[in-house]
């Protein structure tokens, strides 16, 4: 098979009005390559909340998103503070966030549960003051 | 319902849109966007009282059609831009929420609860 398709973008910890960008661009680029809209749905949602946690928890960090045969991959890593208790912050409703976190519409406690309802494998590495590492798989 | 006729119902400014007559079957309203990608399903209008960048993405990952700012409040020239960019309609409105969401469900369109799925 020729070389998987990859995408890699870096993600701006320190600026909220960017935080997106990624996503946004990965959804136009799988609507090029022509891959069904459910499909497109389920990459682009679990790939922004992802996004936007990296934005709010983590300083920022680098995306990969490769196209391999059957399935799309996506890769987000950070270099924050890492998760000290990963089946808490999968619980919905767990948030750390702050106050300004929530006026600015985010911070329910709904982004890690929602990435894996969305995707058909969702895996979290993490090390407290190291980082985190999420990968997730959707099947097409 | 058509976008211009949500324009209408809710005496709304449309900042950009070039698909007005846009067929609309269901909507939510919500100032927190991580509800919206939570909850929402297949609802193509999201009304809401935030202002920023994310509440355009948001929409445009959830593959909306149209976002309808409640209580006067104006979205900046680069979000009705990045909006555009994505072919979603942007309409402003001086009605609360609770008004705007009434008069739209009164008119014919629907929540989630409603629709199949
Ligand atoms: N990349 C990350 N680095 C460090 N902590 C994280 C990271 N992602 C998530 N967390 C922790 O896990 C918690 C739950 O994350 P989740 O995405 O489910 O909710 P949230 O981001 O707080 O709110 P929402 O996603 O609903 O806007 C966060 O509050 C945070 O404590
Ligand atoms: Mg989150």
């Amino acid at each position: 098979m020729a070389d998987a398709l990859t995408f890699h973008y870096e993600v701006d910890g320190g600026n909220f009005t960017s935080a997106g960008q990624a996503s946004v661009q990965v959804k136009k680029n799988l609507r090029q390559l022509g891959f069904d809209p459910e499909t497109i749905r389920r990459v682009s949602i679990a790939m922004y909340e992802g996004e936007i946690n990296m934005v709010i928890h983590a300083g920022g960090g680098v995306a990969d998103v490769t196209v391999e045969d059957g399935c799309i991959r996506i890769v987000l890593t950070d270099h924050g503070p890492g998760i000290a208790d990963i089946d808490k912050a999968m619980e919905e409703g767990f948030s750390t966030a702050r106050d300004n976190i929530r006026s600015l519409g985010f911070g329910a406690g709904m982004g890690l549960p929602n990435m894996k309802r969305y995707t058909d494998e969702m895996q979290i590495d993490s090390a407290v003051g190291v980082g985190t590492t999420i990968t997730m798989k959707v099947n097409y | 319902m058509t976008i211009n006729e949500i324009k209408t119902l809710l005496d709304a400014q449309m900042l950009c849109g070039d698909d007005p007559d846009c067929e609309i079957q269901s909507a939510c309203g919500s100032d927190m966007m991580s509800d919206v990608l939570a909850y929402v399903k297949h609802q193509a209008v999201l009304l809401t009282g935030l202002v920023n960048p994310q509440v355009i993405r948001t929409a445009e990952m959830m593959d909306m059609r149209c976002i309808v700012f409640v209580r006067s409040k104006q979205p900046s020239p680069a979000m009705v831009e990045l909006a555009c960019e994505s072919g979603i309609a942007v309409l402003a409105t001086s009605k609360r929420m609770y008004e705007a969401c009434g008069i739209l469900y009164a008119n014919g369109l629907k929540g989630n609860g409603e629709l199949d799925g």
